[in-house]
């Protein structure tokens, strides 16, 4: 084994620390970086051992162009990702050259008791090369047995060709009591060409 | 200084680390039939004081006792009373389960203007045993003696008629008085369930 050796007041490869460290509340637990993926799936690791999960969505760039990015939960540990969800969509863009803004609901992108993906960005996500959405889900305490499963999201896309920024926040609940085991991500159409999701859990 | 030595590429003896505790864990408080959850600085293992810049509040499955109640929240500012003058706006997101009613709204009857009173911050919390409301609470500088207290605030609901509701509640406590605790309410009835967790977020 090489030794590890400090680095301006840091330490390098350190692949664990001593029981009773805390590396702090905001626990990284999977990264995964899309290359042409159809999908994004987290299956392992959502569990009770956190009450919030957090996933980071970072330039998730669209092999299509105008193509929505979706998430759904599974209650199988996979196997299928259809839990029943009821949601609420707003949204605020901005086009390019200044000339629209709206402020508004956008009940096309919600759901109402609905198995189906839920998009988590407002207009299409455009694939031009510099084209891609960021943002955030947080899911609540995905392992109770007692209530259902709240989550919110944010996101900031460019949209419509590019010309739009298209800042989307969306919320709900998955209506189930069943314990929700795993997190999936897919464009409405097409592959996820690039792109990195970070799920952490909240201590 | 003993040399700190590697233990199959785990460091021993290590007692602290900093930068990589942005997101410090201080307090989880769980409810249980409670007509209130309060975070006082010093009490019960507390800190809300100027160690951290940033507090940030997460609430999670938070049931009322009974049905339709609206969770509130409330900032001390000295004393003893949770009474710290408030000007905040509010708006909300509507979906019903029944695919009827979205809409985004700025609810001006759940504002506050200089308002010493709780602030509302999740609209009528199902009673039913799965309904709840989850959300999270950032407070900035609330040790300062200088500034206002901005606070900024998400919440998703299951109202008592199965409609959900995204709610955003930002505002301040028009004090320069420290605040050093914060108190979370239904309008009537105990908290019957619910989690609450505090964290420090440090800058530096």
């Amino acid at each position: 084994m090489s030794i590890n050796v400090c680095s301006n007041r840091s330490m390098a490869s350190i692949t664990s620390l001593p029981s009773g460290v805390s590396a702090g509340s905001l626990v990284l637990l999977e990264t995964q970086t899309a290359s042409s993926s159809s999908t994004i799936s987290f299956t392992s690791n959502i569990d009770s051992t956190y009450k919030e999960y957090v996933f980071k969505f970072i330039d998730i760039h669209p092999s299509a162009d105008n193509i929505n990015f979706t998430f759904n939960m599974s209650a199988d540990s996979g196997s299928n990702y259809n839990v029943t969800k009821t949601t609420t969509f707003f949204e605020a863009y901005h086009k390019e050259d200044g000339s629209e803004v709206d402020f508004a609901i956008a009940d096309s992108r919600d759901l109402a008791q609905s198995t189906a993906f839920q998009q988590l960005n407002g207009a299409g996500v455009q694939n031009e090369n510099d084209g891609s959405i960021s943002g955030y889900l947080k899911i609540f305490e995905p392992s109770s047995t007692t209530f259902i499963k709240h989550f919110i999201s944010s996101s900031m896309s460019n949209a419509h060709n590019g010309h739009y920024a298209w800042n989307s926040f969306m919320a709900g609940y998955g209506n189930t009591t069943s314990a929700v085991d795993a997190v999936q991500f897919k464009m409405s159409s097409g592959n996820i060409d690039a792109g990195t999701i970070k799920m952490y859990g909240v201590v | 200084m003993s040399i700190v030595t590697y233990n199959n590429r785990s460091i021993a003896n290590i007692s602290a680390i900093g930068a990589a505790k942005a997101l410090t864990h201080i307090k989880t408080v769980t409810a249980s039939g409670d007509s209130t959850i309060s975070f006082v600085d010093g009490s019960s293992d507390v800190v809300l004081d100027s160690t951290y810049p940033i507090y940030l509040l997460k609430y999670i499955n938070v049931h009322p006792a009974s049905d339709s109640q609206h969770l509130n929240v409330n900032f001390r500012d000295g004393g003893s009373s949770y009474d710290a003058t408030k000007t905040t706006s509010y708006f909300e997101a509507e979906h019903g389960e029944d695919g009827s009613g979205a809409a985004v709204n700025y609810v001006t009857a759940s504002d506050l203007a200089q308002g010493t009173g709780v602030q509302k911050i999740a609209p009528n919390v199902g009673g039913d045993a799965d309904q709840s409301c989850s959300g999270e609470l950032f407070l900035f500088n609330p040790s300062s003696t200088t500034f206002v207290k901005h606070f900024i605030i998400r919440t998703n609901t299951v109202r008592s008629d199965n409609i959900t509701f995204d709610t955003h509640v930002a505002g301040y406590c028009n004090v320069t008085a420290a605040i050093d605790a914060i108190q979370f309410s239904f309008g009537s009835g105990n908290i019957d369930a619910g989690t609450f967790k505090l964290y420090g977020l440090k800058d530096s």
